[in-house]
């Protein structure tokens, strides 16, 4: 897909440019004529609704950052201050907080759509490596900007969260003080939050920078998950057709957003951090953001010890092993099919495991103890461990097993010639 | 179809939200009562608002703070004292008599005189509400060890916001037999766990509003909920109306970039 | 925009309403770029409780006459003194060709006001003026450490000598100090901050005329 340029210089100035820094032809052959199969559905908007988003935290982020005061004695105020008297500071504060949930929203949808398509297997496993890495960092940064209102749930998440480092063992208890630079969650904590919390979105920008260049050397995937043979007959520009397309899903992307951000811009937060920090008063039940919740269902879904390890530590480990082995992923699917559409039975398995991540979402937000739907006997930690047990299995035994034994449908021969067939 | 399930996923996810607002507890949940500033289109009723300071000022400041409100902040876009004679709320004549009506006392302890004692002076609009108690440790001891809450925030901070303290507020009634009540506790089904150390703080005829409108419990809890739900966030009316204008504008300009769309993909076969 | 790949071809549609679309969607685009910008832009102004603070009090009854107070007011000093008799006539007997600013830099009177001492004050035993030197901005001393050659004020920084109008007599500073907008809400009370005339368009019962002298 990175074949020759395109760009042609009109001008004595783009000339005398080009022939110093190409920057206007990377532009072109990145942007302008970069050649895209012309197959592409809506679920390939997301990439540039992802990008809009950063942009959007970014330049709201800073602006906060122009009023906020990273003190514990005048951050919650600070951030009242900004809803109150900073002109606009209403809709920029709402913007941020709706937008880091948006933001999310756009990536767990443009995650799904790469484990449905196969946009993860080779050539692409860098790429997915990559989205992978962006995704821990905006992990890190919303927990990190959660904490800097410093209401209840800012300060009980950063608690409980930090504290789950204490339980790896023998260097668990020093990295916990080091990271909180003092015996708890406080002042340093706070201060540190804030200083990483602006500096990781621009890291996050630098490693989308190489997640489309490591996209454009193969060009991007569709949803035959066939490639590109022939890029007259399989693929357009990248713009105008798709540039109008992206806008448009961003449009409509960015009205449901105004819905959440001008009508119903706390519905996704919690009440309890409207409550100034309180280091003597924990609240009743600490839930982090949505966003979190399957995570956080896994870490509380083990609650027994595994041989040595304990059931704190086994909780830990089995949080950041869901996410670990999402790196691994490319080896473990060994399908020499990418796309499910021709994959008739591991879609099913798909459809489960989408359902078994909106079900950790919704035990993560319960009380362990309390019963699912009413029904006796059946607490949400039995279905947060069914889940566990299964969201594991999807990766360690299902992927890799389907993909040998198998018989996938038959594929077109070129995107051309489906594309012809639909006509 | 395809972007409807889109948009339905992206909803399932967002909807997650909704359960993640946690049980308070045992406590009965509120009833949805009406109020006049809710949905898209609400406004806070401004007379409402008025009443509501008024019982905020006579009943509530007894014990709760305000803390994060000034006296223009009655007098801005969207606040009960708006007037039109008055673009800049700390000119507006009413709210400087409110302020002024505190008497004179030390407003910020950092205003420091020549003699090195803190200023004591008369109110002006810029001031906060005054607090009735200097910090938390006196405000407990003046509770049984209980602290009334900043009110400030109140509405947004508990689940049902406004439902909930309309409903505290008239929910006050006999424990029952079972009910554990320590000495200066009180029974209110609808706060977590039931004991209560705010004795019922309304009651008919309580006080007379300077607007005439007949002070029983129920219509005072009514105004002083609403004057809250301003408290908590002034700029409601203001967020609205900018909402719907970026929303019709966002949905021209998704017609014609839909337009666009269907234009530049006309004779291609995709 | 390359001819090719399938691109829609020029020939079987009418420029005009393919262009229209893309004009109208693109100034759609930029027209939503300039409003969500303003939002932006405008947060950096002075916030409601900034601006709140503009316009402070100053209960000048306890300032003797023969002596002055400094207030800080937008972060900055102003100078009020109670002026004596001598002080004033002192003032008022200055010939305007001997002044190196003969403008009264009065922020309630237009620019270019002649600077009698009469378009200094409102009320000429008070005399109120921002506390910051017209050269760079330090402070200069007055009653109370050094009025200068001229009774007035000093500034240590560069030998600046304001007399007892504080407008600049000798020294490198260009301009005489300025005074601010405000009134006197009651006999003994002045609101920094507001002109006369903004007073009574905002509704304060305004003590005292303008005072001017042409």
């Amino acid at each position: 897909m990175s074949g020759h340029s395109t760009y042609e210089p009109k001008t004595g100035f783009t000339r005398w440019l080009d022939s110093r820094l190409p920057i206007v032809r990377l532009g072109w052959d990145s942007f302008v004529d970069f050649p895209t199969p012309r197959n592409l559905n809506y679920w390939w908007t997301f990439g540039g609704i992802l990008a809009v988003f950063l942009m959007i935290q970014i330049i709201t982020g800073i602006i906060l950052a122009m009023h906020y005061v990273p003190h514990e004695a005048m951050a919650f105020e600070s951030v009242e201050r900004i809803r109150r008297d900073v002109n606009f500071g209403w809709m920029i504060q709402s913007m941020h907080a709706n937008g880091a949930a948006f933001f999310f929203v756009a990536v767990y949808l443009h995650m799904f759509r790469g484990l449905y398509y196969g946009s993860y297997k080779a050539p692409r496993e860098i790429l997915w490596i990559l989205g992978v890495v962006i995704y821990l960092l905006m992990m890190a940064t919303a927990f990190m900007g959660y904490v800097l209102p410093w209401g209840q749930m800012s300060y009980w998440g950063a608690m409980v969260i930090t504290n789950l480092i204490g339980a790896l063992p023998f260097v668990g208890d020093a990295i916990r003080e080091w990271l909180w630079g003092g015996f708890s969650v406080g002042q340093t904590t706070l201060n540190r939050f804030f200083s990483l919390h602006y500096l990781l979105p621009f890291i996050i920008a630098g490693v989308v920078g190489l997640h489309i260049w490591a996209l454009h050397v193969p060009g991007n995937g569709n949803p035959l998950g066939i490639e590109v043979k022939d890029t007259k007959k399989d693929a357009l520009p990248f713009h105008p057709y798709y540039t109008v397309k992206d806008g448009f899903a961003i449009i409509v992307y960015l009205m449901i957003f105004a819905i959440f951000v001008f009508f119903m811009p706390n519905v996704l937060g919690h009440a309890d951090n409207f409550i100034e920090a309180n280091p003597l008063s924990t609240p009743a039940h600490i839930v982090p953001e949505w966003y979190f919740l399957p995570f956080y269902a896994i870490l509380r879904a083990i609650t027994f010890d595994i041989g040595p390890i304990d059931a704190k530590l086994g909780g830990v480990l089995a949080m950041f092993g869901a996410i670990a082995i999402l790196f691994v992923l490319p080896w473990l699917d060994t399908s020499k099919v990418r796309s499910m559409r021709f994959r008739p039975l591991t879609r099913w398995f798909f459809i489960f495991f989408v359902l078994a991540a909106l079900g950790l979402g919704w035990c993560g937000a319960k009380n362990p103890d309390d019963y699912v739907l009413g029904m006796e006997g059946f607490k949400f930690l039995y279905l947060a461990q069914f889940l566990t047990l299964y969201y594991f299995a999807y990766f360690i035994v299902i992927l890799p097993v389907l993909g040998i034994v198998e018989k996938p449908k038959e594929r077109p021969a070129s995107i051309e010639a489906a594309v012809l067939g639909n006509a | 179809m395809k972007m409807f399930r889109i948009i339905a996923a992206g909803l399932a996810a967002l909807g997650l939200s909704a359960t993640a607002s946690a049980l308070e507890g045992d406590a009965h949940a509120p009833h949805a009562h009406h109020w006049h500033h809710a949905g898209p289109f609400g406004t806070f009723d401004r007379h409402a608002v008025q009443r509501g300071l008024q019982v905020y000022q006579e009943v509530c400041a007894s014990c709760h703070s305000l803390n994060l409100l000034s006296f223009r902040n009655l007098g801005e876009r969207g606040g009960p004292l708006e007037d039109e004679r008055w673009p800049n709320a700390n000119d507006n004549l009413i709210v400087m008599q409110i302020a002024e009506s505190y008497g004179e006392r030390v407003w910020d302890r950092d205003e420091i005189n020549d003699d090195g004692d803190p200023v004591s002076r008369l109110g002006i609009p810029a001031d906060r509400f005054p607090a009735p108690f200097e910090n938390e440790q006196i405000a407990r001891g003046s509770n049984g060890g209980a602290l009334p809450p900043d009110l400030s925030l109140i509405v947004k901070a508990r689940s049902h916001g406004a439902d909930y303290i309309y409903a505290l507020l008239t929910g006050y009634e006999d424990a029952p037999h079972d009910a554990h009540l320590a000495p200066g506790q009180h029974y209110n089904a609808y706060f977590p766990g039931g004991a209560i150390a705010m004795a019922p703080p309304l009651s008919d005829g309580l006080l007379e509003y300077a607007d005439g409108t007949e002070a029983t419990l129920e219509q005072m809890a009514e105004d002083v909920t609403v004057f809250l739900a301003w408290a908590s966030d002034p700029h409601m009316e203001a967020r609205k109306q900018m909402g719907w204008m970026v929303l019709i504008y966002l949905f021209i300009f998704a017609i014609l970039t839909y337009l666009a769309y269907r234009q530049v993909w006309a004779n291609v076969k995709h | 925009m390359t001819e090719e790949n399938g691109a829609p071809g020029v020939d079987g549609q009418e420029p005009s309403r393919r262009d229209f679309i893309y004009i109208a969607a693109g100034g759609a685009a930029a027209v939503g770029g300039g409003l969500v910008a303003w939002p932006f832009i405008d947060q950096m102004n002075p916030a409601a409780d900034t601006l709140a603070l503009g316009s402070i009090r100053v209960d000048v009854s306890p300032v003797l006459q023969g002596s002055e107070i400094t207030v800080m007011w937008r972060g900055a000093p102003v100078f009020i003194r109670h002026r004596t008799e001598e002080e004033i006539a002192a003032a008022r007997a200055v010939e305007l060709s001997a002044l190196p600013d003969e403008d009264a830099r009065n922020d309630n009177l237009p620019a270019g006001t002649p600077g009698f001492d009469a378009n200094r004050v409102l009320r000429p035993e008070y005399l109120i003026v921002k506390g910051n030197c017209t050269h760079l901005g330090c402070v200069p001393l007055g009653l109370n450490a050094n009025t200068g050659d001229y009774d007035g004020w000093y500034c240590p920084c560069h030998g600046s000598h304001y007399d007892t109008s504080a407008r600049i007599r000798r020294g490198p500073a260009p301009e005489n100090l300025p005074v601010p907008d405000y009134f006197f809400e009651t006999e003994t009370v002045v609101k920094l901050g507001l002109s006369p005339e903004e007073a009574s368009a905002a509704g304060w019962t305004v003590s005292e005329n303008d005072g001017a002298v042409a």
